[in-house]
């Protein structure tokens, strides 16, 4: 019954993908959704794992309803055979031929054995990463990102570590320090770079998302029940410790975003959990010759991409949270449901997420003004900061690139310095490199979205689909 | 490259140099190739003759005190392997061709190919040694060529006219940001050099043929040489537009393998290829099977500057006074970057040039080749 429905692939289990997912599975599609972890849900509804018998995993989530509904329609769809998901599958590269698309994944764990996936259509919900900026001492062990932090408290409801500085940029810092704090965890100060001026001065275009702003006000509360010091308009300059964290040395930045002196201080902590924010991912869509505008993948209204049969949705398209990322994966499903029938999708149809979608893309916008990281925190990199951990390059090096043998780009840096050649590809350092260098960010070309063996990579295209092909 | 070393050698010379590129230092082919530095794929001629120039100067400029270390040069010697005894004797008759011309190429049996490379196919016939290939890190190389020259580098100005005197010499070049005066020209610009030549009224028919390289992890020394397949060679100097893949296979000294090379003529299609990579990959396994669970962690392409008799445009163009070509090497630019840039050196001051150039001479091609 479902083999002569159009088959659209679904890269990704978060709200993006999962909402794309049940909406073009109720409008007639054949859906396949493809995602590296053991469970649906993605970063945000990133589920305990079920071996710890969380009896209450809603207690670190909210929306945890939406969840619920979303998680209840995925069963029921597969239930019915109109949808596959395929977990633990990493997806390395999207191939498009004559025939459609073919999604190339390894099988996780280890990564080593092929899995291909054949569609008429692919929707990416590809998510985003976080965006971590150097600091002298910040490869200490005991220095996480805040994503990590909170993954870690998502997985596994629990922390090492008894004393915790949060630190950066952006509005993931406050459900990680609450979060920690709930977890048990002394967390001795969040540190945000932000400066508290650039709140008041769009303070009409957040109170448009009243639902945003009452989240923020329960963090707000969550935090002073702690007794959660909190340090705006602050950064940490280094990390200290010698085998492991042992304490941070923060200070107040100035108005024109340079450290003010004389107001460093010193705090003990024997955890950090710094970030700066998110950046897309968008390897997959340019393997594919999507459009990138900037750091995020390209998409019309109907978040199309500008390669006929390809969709992106979420954090992808650019970073605005479960909300937002839920909105486009709604219309990308109803769009792909259409177009994949040969009809002209109608809009209005979707017209309750159009609207959704315009104000909290306007918020987030406002929101990425205000958690910029500071103009001059490149000047906080010492020479023998290691930037690249990976290639283990010195924020010296680069300098040295730029100053001596005139380079000017992310991609000539790297090819003298090897920064962003390593195993992350540059995923780790490349805002840190543009930031030394003093150019704009720009997504890296990546062909290939994670690492493949030789083997895999010679007989790709060879490989039997996991299911009865449509 | 090919504009470093003729920087390098033109200011060694006495000249006063001004080195314009509209992107990056190594922005073009160079920042996409492997650095090779070969004699072994060359048969006996003009090509074969400035490849052996090229690379006794480039073993002299690793001898300079940190230019060597700096541009990670690697005389490790190439390796061309030949699956059946066929490919073998057409192998052997073309290593005596190169023996005669001054190439040191020793036949080596199956077993001591394992002797060589501990971890190749045992599926051999036999190879050739050639102890003078070599490698360098092309970016690192054209970055530290032009600071050890000394010349003025204007990185991100784009040449948007080449201006000509009543006399119909050139008189420098105009960019985006402003007009340089010379009464010399040196046309560098590798796979864009037709464009440059039209600027200044000539025609040069470069035409780009991509290739794909591809990165493994990095890996302790398991490949020790350059190795590659003896249908290497005849694809290279194949005329065909259609997708041709012959594994070349190298270590480098920062750990990661590098594998080569595909060539297809498709114009500047920026476009990953799964065909041509998996092609690359599938080579490279035939040859070195322990690459089968090696990870590569990165893909690259990059567009030759192809000329329709596979010989590069060097020296004076006739057609224009002033303008002086060095562009055209096809895959060989960063090895015979450092002959080309000498013999330009010699040309701009005056001196009879170590080589004939007439071989290279730009306005060699009849029109009617030109589309070829």
């Amino acid at each position: 019954m479902t083999a002569e429905r159009p088959h659209l692939a679904v890269i990704g289990a978060g709200p993006a993908g999962l909402a794309a997912t049940l909406a073009a599975a109720r409008h007639g599609v054949r859906v396949t959704l493809v995602d590296s972890a053991p469970e649906a849900g993605g970063q945000f509804y990133r589920q305990p794992a079920r071996e710890l018998g969380a009896r209450r995993p809603e207690a670190l989530h909210h929306e945890w309803r939406t969840w619920e509904r979303l998680r209840d329609g995925l069963r029921t769809h597969q239930q019915q055979g109109t949808v596959t998901h395929l977990t633990d599958h990493h997806v390395w590269l999207v191939e498009q031929h004559s025939g459609g698309f073919t999604v190339h994944a390894l099988l996780g764990p280890e990564q080593t054995e092929p899995a291909e996936v054949r569609a008429d259509a692919v929707l990416l919900a590809t998510g985003g990463y976080e965006k971590v900026l150097p600091f002298p001492g910040w490869t200490l062990p005991g220095v996480v990102t805040a994503g990590g932090a909170q993954a870690m408290l998502k997985a596994t409801l629990s922390v090492s570590g008894r004393t915790a500085v949060v630190a950066g940029t952006g509005p993931l810092l406050l459900p990680v320090a609450t979060g920690l704090a709930a977890a048990g965890v002394r967390v001795a100060a969040l540190v945000e770079s932000a400066d508290p001026r650039d709140f008041v001065r769009r303070s009409r275009a957040l109170s448009a998302q009243p639902a945003k702003l009452a989240e923020g006000a329960r963090y707000a509360a969550q935090l002073a029940r702690h007794r959660v010091r909190t340090l705006i308009h602050h950064i940490v300059v280094e990390a200290h410790g010698t085998d492991r964290l042992e304490a941070v040395t923060v200070a107040a930045l100035d108005g024109a975003g340079h450290v003010r002196p004389g107001t460093g201080r010193r705090i003990a902590c024997d955890t950090l959990a710094v970030g700066h924010g998110m950046l897309p991912h968008t390897d997959l869509a340019q393997g594919l010759g999507c459009r990138i505008d900037g750091v995020a993948v390209h998409v019309d209204d109907e978040q199309r991409t500008d390669v006929p049969g390809v969709w992106a949705a979420g954090e992808a398209t650019g970073i605005g949270g479960a909300a937002l990322s839920l909105a486009e994966g709604h219309i990308a499903g109803r769009s792909i449901a259409a177009r994949l029938r040969g009809v002209e999708p109608e809009p209005h149809g979707w017209a309750g997420a159009a609207r959704a979608r315009t104000g909290l893309r306007r918020f987030f916008a406002t929101l990425d003004e205000i958690y910029a990281p500071p103009a001059h925190w490149a000047e906080q990199i010492t020479d023998d900061t290691v930037v690249c951990r990976c290639e283990e390059v010195t924020g010296g090096a680069i300098r040295e690139a730029v100053t001596g043998l005139g380079a000017g780009d992310q991609r000539t840096v790297k090819l003298l310095t090897r920064a962003g050649m390593g195993w992350c590809q540059g995923r780790m350092c490349g805002s840190a490199v543009a930031g030394l260098i003093g150019c704009p960010e720009t997504a890296a070309r990546r062909p290939f979205a994670r690492p493949v063996p030789l083997g895999v990579l010679a007989r790709a295209g060879e490989t039997p689909a996991p299911e009865a092909e449509g | 490259m090919a504009g470093a070393a003729c920087a390098l050698y033109a200011s060694r010379a006495g000249l006063d140099v001004t080195v314009v590129d509209r992107g990056p230092v190594a922005g073009g082919t160079t920042g996409a190739g492997e650095g090779n530095l070969l004699v072994s794929d060359k048969e006996p001629g003009p090509e074969l003759e400035l490849a052996l120039l090229s690379g006794r100067l480039w073993a002299e400029l690793a001898a300079e005190p940190g230019l060597g270390a700096a541009f990670e040069y690697e005389p490790k010697g190439g390796i061309v392997v030949a699956s059946t005894p066929e490919g073998l004797t057409a192998l052997a008759d073309f290593a005596a061709g190169q023996r005669a011309a001054g190439v040191e190429a020793v036949s080596v049996g199956p077993g001591q190919l394992r002797e060589l490379e501990p971890y190749l196919t045992p599926d051999t016939a036999g190879g050739v040694l050639y102890p003078q290939d070599a490698q360098v890190m092309p970016t690192l190389a054209a970055a530290h060529l032009l600071r050890a020259s000394g010349a003025r580098l204007l990185t991100g100005w784009n040449v948007i006219d080449v201006p000509r005197g009543a006399d119909g010499a050139v008189r420098g070049v105009r960019t985006d940001r402003g007009e340089i005066h010379a009464p010399t020209v040196v046309n560098a610009a590798g796979t864009w050099g037709g464009e440059i030549a039209a600027l200044a009224g000539a025609r040069l028919p470069v035409l780009p043929r991509r290739g794909f390289v591809l990165v493994t992890e990095p890996l302790p020394r398991r490949v020790r040489h350059k190795v590659y397949a003896a249908d290497y060679v005849a694809d290279v100097a194949s005329d065909s537009a259609a997708l041709q893949t012959s594994p070349v296979v190298e270590g480098t000294a920062a750990g990661p393998v590098l594998i080569g090379a595909s060539r297809e003529r498709v114009g500047f299609d920026r476009s990953f290829s799964l065909p041509a990579v998996r092609a690359l990959a599938a080579g490279a396994t035939r040859l070195f099977p322990f690459l089968e669970d090696v990870r590569a962690m990165r893909t690259y392409l990059g567009f030759r500057p192809y000329m329709p008799d596979h010989l590069p445009a060097i020296g004076p163009d006739p057609r224009v006074p002033g303008l002086v070509h060095a562009c055209g090497h096809e895959g060989a630019g960063i090895g015979l970057a450092t002959g080309t840039g000498q013999l330009i050196a010699q040309v701009l001051s005056g001196k009879v040039p170590e080589l004939d150039l007439a071989p290279f001479r730009p306005d060699r091609f009849a029109p009617a080749e030109e589309d070829a």
